[in-house]
């Protein structure tokens, strides 16, 4: 679209926005009774409706209105919509007999229920219908297409207490949903072979596209997407299980609509995709097997509604089939059904739901001689199902007639000449059986069986959309040129995307073959129907194939094993987790090693010194002391505070001091942490491993320890090309410091380290969380059986300690200033003034320390993210991106000039977090010693 | 020089691993800790091994790369964060469970 959009454009925008925006008005509506929800979703629907009317009379004199608006354009993804006249037939099955379907679900549900959410689901399905046959890409389509899925599971399920409705309304999401990711898959294929998501111009291909290597996989994805929604076999079984829906809504979706997006796709694309023998022998032959399948099936149901589905099933499966044959005017008589069979069908569900509403239930074992009891209802029903059996005056022997004609007149079946029309004969006897069946069965047949209530005829209005329905049978089965072919012309022209051929709709065409074939499948259908008897005892003795049970087996089975394999993997064992994570890690890397390339080793290493080999014996004397030693727990945690030194004097000689700097102070508390716990843990030592297990982990852990060595050794002698020739060059004149890691840190990795001390403000909010109300028992001996001191806190500690703060202080202010041009920096000088406090703790005991030390940790983390994230925010106003910093020198009389940067702002926020996060954890298990010997005493 | 190093990230690598498989949450701890000093060394090596060449920009000084430092304090201060919140988690998982076990089945 260019320029200005034409009012006809933004009309058809408004049709789907319209129904999207009234899905909530129901549930608004509905605390003014149910009539209000039913009439804010009528509302809606003649709103639309109201709408679309403008848009009909252009579409119908062979325009098409188009919508487009760009959303994804990289992905091919556009808003673009369009009506033709299919969209245009679609659009108005789907608002008109939405209205009557929402008219007859006020009356039709029971008085408790207040219907809002019923009705809301209902327009949002009802807006994913429009969706789909008003999208002009693929893609828009299948969101759309999926938003059905889920939404008539909704309404499937609507009844969610009742386990048949869950059951069927989780089958039909599977089945439809799982056809929708084959659609999907089908759809980027289709996509990539014509080079465009855009339908129009996917039409316009269909050469190129049937020509391509790929059309078979494509073809069969889509169709099987197709197939599901429309309930083709051998995928039909979620239609009869979806009948636990409730009645409207089957008369909604399993009639008119959304079985109906299945061979909507088809007559879309038809012209893109079909012409071929693949799509002869699949759509057509899933077609005809559906198509007899569905109508032998029906005959043998007892319920009605189960009836009902079948025979929707058998004529999906006369539409694909007639979809399937590939010939103009095949392709016209599907169309037609599609419309014959909406109004039929959906006018026959909701008479079986009167039916269920007045009897209580749905048998035809039970429910008989209806006619006596409510005649007018049986009267629209008894017209229906003969359109459905194909009786002459009547919609549905006009499109049976165009199909039996089809199967007779077309010169292409050399092949299957005279099987054809035999089998459609056939399919049409079967048809006339059940629909006589259901005539007879329900409204003659004798006296009604044990019904829980009386029925009559029910009300007024429930009954009105299906005289409705029922009088449009009659007005397209005896005036059909005059009501139905504009319409039908329209929409055929837009599926077959090319001239119409000469046809004419007529109930007489003088007597031919077709005809004879009707009379044929009338006669032999009543007879079926006499010799039912022995028929159903033959059924009886079938073993029972049920492929909805299957499924449900298939999938019951599919969970269990899932939930088994879970079991198997994840058992809750940290130390299997952690063994497998291993083995995969040393299998990775492993695999990485050996097969890399290897790089020429050139880089000369340094010569040992003997203080290096001397630390390195220290360090090896303390991991493994640790290791070998850890069921003696607090020799095992001096032996590990042995190597925190050693790595910190590691990081002094390997010209890293700021890291020397942080490790010791980590280290310090660390160690008091562990101390701290080491005092609630249980004493004795759990019982050592056995011993092939001892030797399964040592296996690893000197593999593991093997492999890494290994690989520092290759890394230390390969050259490298460091990025840090920018850092070194920036720090200074773009930093304004010297100490280049300092300013990395608060400065061209500022955003790395604001998520890092978020990360740490974490800890400590997640630290409160575990400790809070934590209960622990203080023991009073320890392992070797020794009472603990109960003494008060030495003395010379307390008085040491208490002069050191303001020395300590002073000395993490100092570090903390020096930290942009020398070691130092928020994270040291915090873990100083941490480790400074906490000796206050210790020495003097939490009942000093804790009044005399700002609490609420909270609000310190706050702020300390608040600084750093608002010095970040700061540079915005001047235009620049987050986090950038500014420098400049500041002359401070008796200290001279000091650098400033506004990256301190951000280290002090650094700060304030590190320290209130050590402050946190450790007084917080301070707190937790003093609740304990409350507890104890 | 850095056959010294190798060999103590390597012994590092093997006693945590081997103190992460026990069945104890304090052996874990201590496991976790010993795994993070070799992993807070191998990345600081990963820069290469420089004597007397701190980052810091001094005229006619040349330096170390100052980038996995950088990476390497920060790793040091999350590594205490973590210790801290398994530490809290063995002792919730103490009280909640009357046991220092890591797992609730296997305990050999």
């Amino acid at each position: 679209m260019n320029g200005i959009p034409e009012p006809a454009s933004l009309l058809l925008a408004a049709l789907p926005a319209l129904a999207f925006a009234g899905v909530p008005l129901p549930l608004l509506f509905q605390r003014f009774g149910r009539t209000s929800a039913a009439s804010a979703a009528m509302a809606v629907m003649a709103a639309c409706l109201a709408v679309l009317a403008p848009l009909a009379a252009a579409v119908l004199a062979g325009q098409v209105a188009t919508f487009a608006w760009a959303w994804l354009p990289a992905y091919g993804l556009d808003l673009s919509l369009r009506l033709d006249g299919l969209g245009l037939l679609f659009c108005l099955l789907i608002l008109g007999i939405g209205l009557l379907v929402v008219l007859y679900a006020a009356w039709y549900f029971p008085e408790g229920d207040r219907l809002g959410r019923f009705f809301s689901v209902l327009l949002l399905f009802m807006g994913a219908m429009l969706g789909i046959v008003l999208s002009a890409n693929l893609l828009l389509l299948l969101v759309f297409w999926e938003l059905t899925s889920v939404s008539s599971f909704l309404l499937v399920a609507y009844h969610g207490q009742r386990n048949e409705s869950r059951v069927g309304a989780r089958m039909a999401l599977a089945v439809t949903g799982g056809g929708g990711l084959a659609l999907l898959a089908g759809f980027l294929l289709l996509g990539q072979i014509a080079g465009s998501y855009e339908i129009p111009a996917i039409l316009e291909n269909g050469q190129r596209i049937r020509a391509h290597a790929l059309y078979t996989p494509m073809l069969v994805l889509v169709l099987l997407g197709a197939f599901t929604k429309s309930a083709q076999f051998p995928f039909h079984f979620w239609l009869p299980n979806a009948m636990a829906a409730p009645t409207p809504a089957s008369a909604y979706l399993h009639s008119a609509t959304m079985v109906k997006a299945g061979v909507f796709l088809l007559a879309r694309l038809y012209p893109a995709l079909g012409g071929t023998d693949l799509w002869f022998w699949m759509v057509g032959g899933t077609g005809a097997l559906t198509l007899a399948w569905g109508a032998a099936a029906a005959l043998f149901r007892n319920d009605i509604k189960g009836l009902l589905a079948y025979s929707t099933i058998s004529h999906l499966g006369l539409i694909t089939l007639l979809l399937g044959l590939e010939t103009p005017l095949s392709v016209i008589a599907g169309i037609f059904h599609i419309i014959n069979h909406a109004i039929f069908k959906a006018s026959l569900f909701m008479a079986a739901g009167i039916i269920d509403h007045e009897c209580g239930t749905r048998d035809m074992r039970r429910v008989n001689g209806m006619f006596r009891r409510m005649p007018i209802t049986a009267t629209l029903a008894i017209i229906a199902a003969a359109s459905m059996a194909g009786v002459p005056l009547l919609n549905g022997f006009l499109s049976k007639e165009m199909f039996f004609a089809e199967t007779v007149s077309s010169p292409q079946f050399v092949l299957i000449g005279w099987a054809l029309p035999l089998f459609a004969t056939l399919a049409g006897m079967l048809a006339v059986a059940y629909s006589a069946r259901f005539v007879h069965d329900v409204f003659f047949n004798g006296e009604p069986v044990d019904l829980p209530r009386e029925p009559h005829e029910p009300p007024r209005w429930m009954r009105a959309p299906v005289e409705l329905l029922v009088l449009l049978c009659l007005v397209v089965g005896i005036l059909p040129a005059w009501s139905v072919a504009p319409l039908l012309e329209a929409a055929a022209a837009a599926a077959l995307h090319s001239p119409l051929p000469d046809f004419e709709l007529a109930l007489w065409h003088g007597f031919n073959r077709p005809l004879l074939m009707s009379l044929v499948a009338l006669a032999g259908g009543v007879l079926i129907y006499v010799l039912r008897r022995p028929l159903f005892a033959w059924y009886d003795e079938l073993p029972s194939v049920h492929a909805g049970t299957a499924f449900e087996r298939a999938h019951r089975k599919l969970a269990g094993g899932a939930g088994r394999l879970l079991a198997t993997i994840d058992n809750g064992s940290l130390q299997r987790y952690c063994f497998l994570l291993f083995c995969f890690t040393l299998l990775l890397g492993g695999w990485a090693f050996f097969s890399g390339a290897a790089s020429e080793a050139t880089i000369a290493g340094h010569p040992a010194e003997e203080a290096a080999i001397a630390a390195l014996l220290a360090l090896l004397l303390g991991c493994v002391g640790a290791t070998v030693l850890h069921r003696k727990r607090l020799l095992a945690l001096i032996l590990v505070s042995v190597v925190g030194l050693v790595v910190t004097l590691t990081f002094v000689r390997l010209s890293a001091p700021d890291l020397a700097l942080t490790q010791l102070a980590v280290e310090t508390g660390t160690i008091i942490l562990m101390l701290l716990i080491l005092y609630y843990l249980p004493p004795t030592s759990a019982p050592a491993s056995s011993a092939p297990r001892l030797i399964r982990d040592a296996f690893i852990a000197c593999l593991a320890g093997g492999a890494i060595m290994l690989v520092t050794l290759r890394m230390l002698a390969v050259p490298f090309a460091p990025l840090s020739g920018f850092y070194l060059d920036q720090a200074l004149p773009g930093g304004g410091g010297t100490n280049v890691v300092n300013v990395i840190l608060v400065d061209f990795r500022g955003f790395d380290t604001l998520g890092e001390i978020t990360v740490l403000a974490m800890v400590a909010l997640a630290s409160q969380a575990l400790l809070d109300r934590l209960i622990l028992r203080a023991p009073d001996r320890d392992a070797d059986g020794r009472p603990w001191a109960r003494d008060a806190h030495p003395l010379f500690l307390a008085m040491l300690v208490r002069p050191l703060l303001p020395l300590a202080l002073a000395v993490s202010v100092y570090v903390f200033l020096r930290g942009h041009n020398l070691p130092g920096g928020g994270f040291v000088a915090g873990l100083i003034t941490s480790v400074a406090l906490i000796l206050q703790y210790l020495a003097n005991g939490i009942a000093f320390a804790q009044p005399r030390l700002p609490g609420k940790p909270e609000r310190w983390l706050a702020l300390g993210l608040l600084l750093a994230a608002g010095i970040g925010v700061a540079s915005w106003p001047w235009g620049r991106p987050f986090l950038t910093s500014t420098h400049g020198e500041l002359t401070v009389p008796l200290l001279g000039p000091i650098g400033l940067a506004s990256a301190m702002v951000f280290d002090l926020g650094v700060y304030v977090v590190v320290v209130t996060v050590a402050l946190a954890v450790l007084s917080g298990l301070g707190t937790l010693s003093l609740r304990a010997h409350r507890g104890s005493t | 020089m850095e056959a010294l190093l190798a060999t103590a990230i390597g012994a590092l690598t093997a006693c945590g691993v081997f103190l992460i498989l026990r069945a104890r949450s304090f052996p874990v701890l201590l496991g976790l800790t010993l795994l993070s000093y070799a992993v807070n060394l191998f990345l600081f090596a990963s820069g290469r091994l420089r004597l007397n060449a701190p980052p810091l920009v001094q005229a006619g000084a040349t330096s170390t790369d100052p980038l996995p430092q950088a990476l390497v304090l920060t790793a040091i201060v999350i590594g205490f964060g973590m210790t801290a919140y398994l530490a809290m988690l063995a002792l919730r998982g103490l009280s909640e469970s009357g046991s220092d076990r890591v797992d609730c089945g296997d305990d050999r």
